[in-house]
């Protein structure tokens, strides 16, 4: 269908919400509220201490996160230091270091 | 025999109290573990002991500690402390001199006034009875304070006082009680037979004017033992356990006790010596700028008395103002920690990434995740490097691991770990004999939890060195300039004096009221995790204000975390000591 209106639909860009699990997200909302202000710079990442020598990516998990995915949060969430360089940097003042926090109590509680 | 009736309420309460408190800490000892129990067996029979007496005469019983916070304060609870000790050896020895016998029943000391027929003489009567009445003054001026206390709390020097139970507040009542009562029943005694001395014996005959006496007398001093014996009953279920057991926790302290990362017996124990003086509140800038309530006070409070106190723990900056103030000298910042659930998931392969390895130098300079943040300080301290011709080995330029102490600040010691061993790997291979950081964290981080057995300095003794071998050439200027000094350098660590002569030889150092252990937290502390972006911004331009009334050219620090923090917060302009050197460096 999408095809005959002249775009295609990608699916690493797509939220899949009959697949996805929104507990996390919900969940997030809650524990981290500075996390919702994020419009998803990249500042973070582009300081991370973790991301410096590696693939590791804070904006993306937490992206994740709120797209509903959060598997690959669950595998990569512990290389952060916690070294709270993406609090210095970030411009919309979200708590990182709170959020990643929550994040990692989240996944322990959901035995992730 | 002297014996009546209503010595009973007094009597069973000291017993059941005095057996409570035995259980109670043979109960707490029991848990240390083996090698603390040792230390305990090895330190009764040492010096240790001696001083252990001697700080409880000058804490327990002097408040010597309370005096720098407030003169009145201090004298109100020398009142009830060194008063209330000096009012029970007078009795006792009163009594052994009457007695001629060391052993009479406590009761017998505490209630002579009404055993002794007040006719009959002995040995310095008369100068035992002045001295009690003197003390009995003594107590009762130091009630008077402790009332204006309750009514208006900046008589003795205090913003805020605790909040407390009801309960606290009966037994506060039981025991202001007593000394009145006791004032009441000794004037009424020699109202009727007299006796006494200066106090107790004018306000007898002054009561006898108009008072039955007759009628009054033996049931004040029923009520007498009654506060008593209802203040020994209610003791351990109140604050006054602080009593007893700050002795034991002194002892326990001077015997080599520290609070480890569990909290266990001992920390029970400080929690029981807390004596909610309140004084730990208006030290806390969570206090000052926020109105929050979550002091040591608090915090040690709920635990106690089981009350939710789970949000309390992260709401904490780890800054240590109130660990320097408390009177009691409890270590709220490892009690605190303590408290920090471990959620640490990691394997040693997490790091692997990071590189084993560092260009060889006598001596490692490490900026630090915050350091790295801060440009102007990494390339004032190469400059300063150059300039003073160290050879050196930068190992973490080009990124590293975290020093681990952020990670440890919130609780999770194993990932802590995991990354000390990574950075001793690469101090290792770098065969740095001396090791130079530019973040306080790091130092603390790197002294306490490393385990190196190389010298490890921060950039601010570093530079004071160099300036002092002469390697470093500075030009004095006219700057007036304020330091700050970061938590974790300051009270964390102990440094104190470089950065002051660093300052005084490069520029006009003001004197500030939050120098040395007094100095305040910038808000930015990654101790706390609870608190919000605003919320930390007002702490930070609280403390700025209160440096900048000083009127500086430049607020200086000495921590790339402060340096940050203040920035956005302050109006006037903020350096790192190593900028403000590396300007005043010739070339
Ligand atoms: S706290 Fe974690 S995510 Fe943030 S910069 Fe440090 S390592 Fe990266
Ligand atoms: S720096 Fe802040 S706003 Fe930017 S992506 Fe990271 S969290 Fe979001
Ligand atoms: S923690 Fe220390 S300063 Fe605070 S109330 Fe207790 S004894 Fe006083
Ligand atoms: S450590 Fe600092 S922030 Fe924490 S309670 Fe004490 S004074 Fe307040």
């Amino acid at each position: 269908m999408p095809t005959l209106w002249g775009y295609s639909i990608s699916a690493a860009r797509s939220i899949d919400y009959d697949k996805n699990d929104p507990l996390f997200r919900r969940w997030l909302a809650i524990a981290s509220p500075s996390s919702q202000l994020c419009i998803g710079c990249g500042g973070c990442t582009a300081a991370c201490s973790a991301g410096n020598l590696t693939e590791f990516n804070i904006r993306r998990l937490q992206m994740l996160v709120k797209r509903g995915e959060s598997r690959e949060t669950a595998e990569q969430l512990h290389k952060c230091m916690l070294c709270g360089k993406c609090l210095l940097v970030c411009p919309r003042g979200v708590d990182t270091r709170q959020m990643i926090l929550s994040m990692k109590r989240f996944l322990r509680e959901h035995d992730q | 025999m002297y014996y009546d009736p209503f010595v009973l309420p007094f009597t069973i309460g000291l017993t059941a109290l005095l057996l409570f408190l035995i259980i109670k800490y043979i109960r707490w000892i029991r848990t240390f573990r083996k090698s603390e129990r040792r230390k305990i067996r090895k330190g009764i029979f040492s010096l240790k002991t001696l001083r252990s007496i001697g700080e409880i005469f000058s804490e327990c019983l002097l408040h010597r500690k309370i005096y720098r916070t407030n003169p009145f304060l201090g004298y109100m609870h020398t009142c009830f402390g060194l008063g209330w000790f000096l009012l029970i050896v007078a009795g006792k020895t009163e009594s052994m001199v009457y007695h001629t016998s060391a052993v009479n029943p406590p009761y017998f000391a505490i209630f002579f006034r009404f055993f002794h027929p007040a006719k009959e003489t002995f040995p310095y009567s008369n100068t035992f009875a002045f001295i009690t009445d003197l003390l009995l003054l003594f107590i009762l001026s130091g009630l008077f304070l402790a009332l204006a206390k309750r009514l208006w709390s900046r008589i003795v020097g205090m913003r805020k006082t605790t909040k407390h139970r009801p309960l606290d507040l009966l037994i506060l009542t039981t025991l202001w009680l007593i000394f009145p009562l006791r004032f009441l029943a000794e004037s009424f005694t020699s109202g009727l037979r007299g006796g006494g001395s200066f106090l107790t014996n004018n306000a007898g005959e002054f009561f006898a004017r108009f008072l039955p006496l007759e009628q009054l007398t033996y049931p004040a001093w029923w009520a007498y033992s009654g506060v008593l014996g209802l203040f020994f009953i209610l003791l351990p279920f109140s604050r006054y356990m602080h009593i007893p057991t700050e002795i034991v926790y002194i002892f326990l302290k001077n015997w080599g006790i520290k609070q480890g990362t569990k909290f266990n017996a001992f920390s029970e124990i400080q929690m029981y010596a807390c004596s909610r003086c309140g004084i730990c509140i208006d030290s806390c800038q969570l206090n000052s700028s926020l109105g929050m309530d979550t002091q040591p006070v608090y915090f040690l409070k709920k635990i106690r008395h089981q009350k939710e106190y789970g949000h309390l723990i992260e709401n904490c900056l780890l800054c240590g103002r109130c660990e320097a103030s408390c009177p009691v000298g409890l270590t709220h910042n490892a009690l605190r920690l303590a408290k920090r659930p471990d959620l640490s998931r990691i394997t040693k392969n997490t790091y692997s990434y990071a590189k084993n390895a560092a260009a060889p130098a006598k001596m490692a300079y490490f900026a630090g995740c915050m350091g790295q943040l801060t440009p102007a300080v990494t390339r004032s301290m190469e400059q300063l490097f150059k300039q003073a011709g160290v050879s050196y080995t930068f190992i973490d330029k080009e990124g590293g691991v975290c020093c681990g102490r952020p990670m440890l600040l919130a609780g999770n010691r194993e990932e802590a770990a995991v990354m000390a061993e990574k950075n001793r790997a690469i101090l290792k291979a770098s065969g740095a004999e001396v090791l130079v950081t530019s973040c306080p964290i790091c130092l603390k981080m790197f002294r306490e939890e490393y385990g190196l057995q190389i010298r490890i300095v921060h950039h601010t003794e570093y530079i004071d060195e160099l300036i002092r071998e002469g390697k470093l050439k500075t030009v004095p200027s006219e700057q007036r300039t304020v330091f700050h000094n970061p938590c974790e350098l300051g009270r964390g660590s102990g440094i104190y004096q470089a950065p002051e002569n660093i300052l005084k030889s490069i520029s006009r150092k003001i004197d500030t009221a939050f120098d040395g252990k007094k100095s305040l937290c910038c808000g930015g502390s990654l101790a706390n995790t609870s608190i919000d972006g605003k919320q930390r911004n007002r702490i930070a331009g609280d403390a700025a204000k209160a440096y900048a009334a000083y009127k500086p050219d430049v607020l200086v620090t000495a921590c790339p975390l402060c340096k940050k923090t203040f920035a956005t917060a302050s109006d006037i302009p903020v350096k790192d000591i190593a900028e403000v050197v590396a300007e005043r460096c010739r070339p």
